[in-house]
């Protein structure tokens, strides 16, 4: 049976984790290489490596992190940040990136999702998603959570997933930072309307919001960041915990 | 040591990287006269089956593929052109299977592509999954798969159908799983490939 995923996120720039790290046994809490294979020895399924570099120098750099994780992780991964274009994209891919995620750039060009669909096959191209609910809609946002586009959320993600995404990875900024729980009501409303999988993200705090978004929004994965590296989820409990449930865990 | 089947189709790097991490010396086979140079052989494959069937054909290594008698190991796509044929892109593959590589859709109501890890059960004594346990999960990243079939597949996975996740047939092995993305069930599988 297909197992459910937990996916740890990274937050890297100039090739250095940024956001707090607070890990046991860990020689050097910046090294995303590092806490890259610890994650994969407690049992991740996944990662997600979110560069914010914004100089082109520091590409560079993000380029060798891809090729370091590459060599020394043996689960797979996905990196976003700064994909602008097919070029940005095969770079990573051949630098060993299993996916790309892709936010911002989509929305301003969402050729994009057909050209790198038809180019790499649509299983490297994640579709991130912030969303954001005011006056009785859910709105796409941009560039990390500040410009609100006049997009709506459930529309963007059909016109997405028709175009060629192969996941979802679908982050509610109303949740986020919270740890009040994931957004089960929409990612189960969207989930229902997909014919791909969908990356949960936002909100979680315990291990039972990773039951609850499994249970009753039966989302494919489930993303979480702070959670994880403060120590405050260890994965081989949640894995334990989502067993006794009955949910499929690897 | 092991030859690569250079031809072009998708990205080898996390296998070359995964075969150093575990030590196993591995080269490049770009012409038909580099499959001498090698005990075993590895086609590795993304994308879509009828460019890399193409593919394969165009850097002429196709033909000498089904005359080897040395170990080889098909991995995903590298596996689907072992098949006879494979509905993505309608196309005829090398045939050392008679079998076919079907479209999950119309004939599955669970989300496609199959991405992510599933158990894969073993259905005979494979050598390449030696000291591997029954059920054990690895990863998938596909959207077509290969018929289950009694005499050719040494282990099937579930998911909404059951299909093909290994076959072997005298000394063509292959793999429908990454086995450089499957954590260290996938490390011992390609350390047991390097043995045979």
């Amino acid at each position: 049976m297909l197992a459910k995923r937990i996916i740890p996120c990274l937050d890297v720039k100039d090739g250095r984790t940024v956001k707090g790290v607070n890990f046991v046994d860990l020689r050097d809490a910046g090294d995303p290489v590092e806490l890259a294979w610890q994650y994969s020895q407690q049992g991740a399924d996944e990662l997600v490596f979110l560069d914010i570099t914004a100089t082109h120098e520091g590409r560079k750099t993000t380029i060798d992190l891809v090729k370091s994780v590459a060599r020394q992780v043996n689960i797979p991964f996905t990196i976003g940040g700064g994909i602008n274009e097919l070029a940005d994209a095969e770079i990573l891919l051949n630098s060993g990136a299993d996916k790309i995620s892709i936010n911002s750039a989509a929305v301003r060009n969402p050729k994009l999702i057909d050209e790198l669909a038809n180019t790499f096959g649509r299983q490297f191209v994640v579709i991130a998603v912030d969303t954001r609910f005011s006056e009785g809609k859910n709105w796409v946002y941009l560039r990390g959570g500040r410009d609100k586009t006049e997009i709506q959320t459930e529309d963007w993600i059909k016109e997405a997933e028709s175009r060629g995404a192969g996941e979802i990875l679908l982050t509610s900024m109303d949740h986020d930072g919270t740890k009040n729980g994931f957004d089960c009501s929409l990612l189960k409303k969207i989930n229902d309307t997909l014919t791909i999988p969908i990356i949960a993200s936002g909100g979680a705090g315990s291990q039972q919001d990773f039951v609850d978004v499994f249970q009753q929004a039966e989302v494919d994965a489930a993303l979480a960041a702070s959670v994880f590296h403060y120590g405050e989820i260890l994965i081989p409990e949640l894995k334990e915990t989502l067993r006794r449930n009955k949910i499929i865990a690897r | 040591m092991i030859g690569i089947v250079n031809y072009g189709a998708g990205n080898i790097f996390s296998l070359t990287a995964t075969l150093e991490r575990l030590n196993i010396p591995f080269g490049m086979i770009n012409q038909e006269a580099d499959f001498d140079k090698y005990e075993r052989i590895i086609i590795p494959g993304v994308g879509h089956a009828a460019v890399a069937m193409k593919k394969l054909e165009d850097s002429g290594l196709a033909d000498a593929i089904k005359t080897l008698t040395k170990p080889v190991l098909g991995i995903c796509v590298g596996m689907q052109l072992l098949t006879s044929f494979s509905e993505e892109g309608n196309a005829p593959m090398l045939n050392h299977f008679p079998l076919k590589t079907l479209h999950f859709a119309n004939r599955i109501d669970l989300k496609i592509p199959h991405v992510g890890w599933n158990s894969v059960e073993l259905e005979n004594d494979c050598p390449i999954f030696k000291e591997i346990s029954n059920n054990a999960y690895f990863y998938f990243v596909h959207s077509y798969f290969i018929e289950f079939d009694n005499s050719f597949t040494s282990a099937s996975c579930d998911y909404g159908v059951k299909f093909s996740a290994a076959i072997w047939k005298n000394n063509f092995y292959a793999v429908q799983f990454h086995p450089e993305k499957s954590g260290r069930d996938g490390e011992q599988l390609l350390l047991n490939f390097s043995k045979i």
